[in-house]
């Protein structure tokens, strides 16, 4: 790859900067909202706690697919095997070898991992809509080649005793410090294991964008053959977002199914929950901004807290609001907004300053 | 051995109704590129209409499919022309975000107003009756008009394709959608009889899938699945090319059951996948991606 760091070519008297006059004290905020999420166990209720949590888990989705698709042009309608696999090593790692299911929540990332190279060198072969459906058939395959291990319920699934889920690290300490029961004590873990992870997520993919490696995904996304003529190895870079992508996914999966402590083929690998609903999130805050997927997010969040009661009227109006958007706000909420006010949370590109001006 | 015969004769059979789940997805991926993921739940919508229709006219199941399909090629073009036609172009996820908004609308919209009980369209003595090829193989009457019919279709869509002016139509535009623009190609009226024709297809399938097993309202990603398995194993834009495909989807679902029941579609998949390692074009592509 050739360097990309546009510096070398600019004079002294300019410098590259990613602030804008926002950015720094929204900086501030975010640290603020933070640290407000983390101290919320104390003073809130259970309720809360298990919305918070799946608030949490749909936003580090949402981010990962949104870096996959939004960013690498690798549109996948099958990370739900990646969800699936961490929600079954979760249960492996933890009945069968009897490790502490935080310890095999970090496990399931890894092996995750390692499970997407061979699934990257099939996927990788195919391009757009071959690549679409072939990354949803790879996930049926890992549903039904995980329906036939007996040990881990077959087809019908398994659930997880509270011998695991009370083993939990830290959940007596946090008994004690909080006087809660085992069960609330059980939230809170899992509630600041999925906030880390949503945190953890977005500074990874901020990261991500704002390296070398960042740099070559824009090129990519605004045109895969000037990015290779100028040197980028795309097929590299689209491997490294993808094997990095299935840790995470498979990381939140392993939460996930540690939350939920019952596990099913279909439900692991459902591409209703994992991708439609992560989809959804991302398009209606904003594909390709970081912005984008936490909005979605509060929105998808809204929708369900208030509408979920409807059943299937819910999930037609949910339908039709992301075809509503993709016709009339391809960009999103967050598109929308950034584009009329000039709005940016969390700056990605590089602008070019002047001293004279600065 | 014999097992293994009776397997393969039932996997061909079965091939034909995946490639008649697959050929209007041929139809339409092959000429505009779409990638329509409410394809499966449109086959189970065909179907309840058809079952409504026999309820409501007292019509068996073949005739209520007649009655049936000038509404849905109506159905069809109206969708392309108001809603699918707006979707399309370089980028691949609008198309594939507004069909996934179908699949559930259509999806929920059936479980509301027909409920999550099993159907199934009763077509009579046919359903029962099969042929005696040798003392031990035996071949279902069924089965074998769905594989004619996939024939059939197959044949009538390739009369279309290479006969017709509609179908020059077609081909240009699979070929070079600005190219046959320049040419004064009206495509959207132009996509929009392709679909009303993907619909008719869509509901002649969905007569054999009602026919040949029960059906819910959940039961259509499932389908779409075997058909695009069909559609991009056998290659993008060639109708044999799919037949193919669906026999070889539906031979290694056979196959693979005979090994051990719950490896059937398991073995679809991996034969899928194996084919797209080895010519990831699929195996007759007529048109380039």
């Amino acid at each position: 790859m050739a360097d990309l760091t546009p510096t070398a070519t600019v004079p002294a008297s300019f410098r590259i900067e990613r602030k804008t006059g926002a950015s720094a004290a929204v900086a501030i905020a975010v640290w603020l909202i933070v640290a407000a999420l983390a101290a919320l166990p104390v003073f809130a209720g259970r309720d809360l706690v298990e919305e918070l949590i799946f608030v949490f888990y749909m936003l580090a989705l949402a981010q990962c697919w949104n870096l996959l698709a939004g960013y690498a042009g690798l549109v996948s309608v099958g990370q739900q095997a990646f969800v699936g696999l961490g929600g079954y090593l979760l249960f492996a790692l933890t009945i069968m070898a009897g490790l502490d299911p935080l310890v095999a929540i970090v496990l399931a990332g890894a092996i995750a991992a390692v499970f997407a190279v061979p699934t990257a060198l099939i996927l990788f072969r195919l391009r757009g809509a071959y690549f679409a459906i072939g990354s949803w058939v790879v996930a049926e395959v890992y549903r039904l080649v995980l329906a036939q291990f007996k040990q881990l319920g077959g087809g019908t699934g398994t659930s997880l005793g509270p011998d695991i889920t009370n083993a939990v690290f830290a959940i007596d300490w946090i008994k004690s410090l909080l006087d809660v029961r085992t069960p609330a004590a059980r939230d809170i873990v899992s509630y600041w294991v999925a906030g880390a992870l949503a945190v953890g997520t977005i500074w990874l993919i901020r990261l991500i964008l704002r390296s070398r490696l960042g740099l070559a995904l824009g090129a990519i996304r605004d045109s895969e053959d000037a990015a290779e003529s100028v040197g980028v190895d795309n097929l590299r870079v689209k491997l490294a977002v993808y094997i990095v992508i299935a840790a995470a996914t498979g990381m939140i999966g392993a939460l996930i199914y540690l939350q939920k402590a019952r596990i099913s083929p279909d439900a692991a690998f459902s591409v209703l929950d994992w991708t439609a609903y992560i989809i959804v999130i991302v398009v209606i805050g904003g594909i390709g901004t970081i912005e984008g997927p936490i909005l979605g997010t509060i929105v998808f969040y809204l929708m369900q807290r208030y509408l979920a009661s409807f059943g299937a009227w819910y999930l037609i109006l949910l339908g039709a609001l992301a075809i509503a958007v993709m016709l009339f706000a391809p960009k999103g909420l967050w598109g929308y907004l950034s584009e009329r006010y000039g709005l940016v949370l969390f700056p990605i590109r590089r602008r070019l300053a002047s001293e004279n001006h600065a | 051995m014999i097992v293994w015969v009776d397997a393969l004769i039932e996997g061909i059979l079965l091939g034909g109704l995946y490639a008649l789940f697959a050929a209007g997805l041929s139809l339409i991926f092959g000429i505009m590129r779409l990638v329509n993921l409410a394809h499966g739940d449109l086959i189970v919508l065909a179907a309840f209409v058809i079952l409504t229709v026999a309820a409501w006219l007292g019509l068996d199941p073949f005739a209520a499919t007649l009655a049936a399909l000038p509404m849905m090629f109506v159905a069809g073009f109206a969708l392309q022309y108001l809603l699918l036609d707006r979707t399309l172009g370089r980028d691949l996820l609008p198309p594939l975000l507004v069909t996934f908004g179908l699949s559930i609308i259509i999806e929920n919209g059936l479980l509301e107003i027909f409920s999550a009980d099993s159907r199934r369209l009763h077509a009579g003595a046919i359903e029962t009756a099969s042929i005696l090829i040798s003392r031990d193989i035996s071949i279902g009457v069924a089965p074998l008009i769905v594989l004619g019919s996939a024939v059939a279709v197959i044949l009538g869509l390739n009369l279309v394709f290479y006969r017709t002016a509609l179908g020059r139509a077609f081909r240009a535009t699979s070929d070079d959608l600005e190219i046959a623009q320049l040419m004064g190609i009206d495509h959207p009226r132009i996509f929009s009889v392709a679909m009303g024709l993907a619909f008719v297809v869509v509901t002649i399938a969905a007569l054999y899938l009602g026919m040949r097993a029960n059906f819910d309202p959940t039961i259509g990603p499932g389908r779409l699945l075997y058909a695009f398995e069909a559609v991009i194993v056998g290659g993008l834009g060639s109708f044999w090319g799919t037949l193919a495909g669906g026999v070889i989807i539906g031979v290694a679902q056979t196959v693979g059951a005979q090994i051990n029941p719950e490896w059937q579609i398991l073995a679809g998949h991996v034969a899928f996948l194996v084919v797209l390692v080895l010519r990831p074009r699929g195996l007759f592509p007529r048109a380039i991606d």
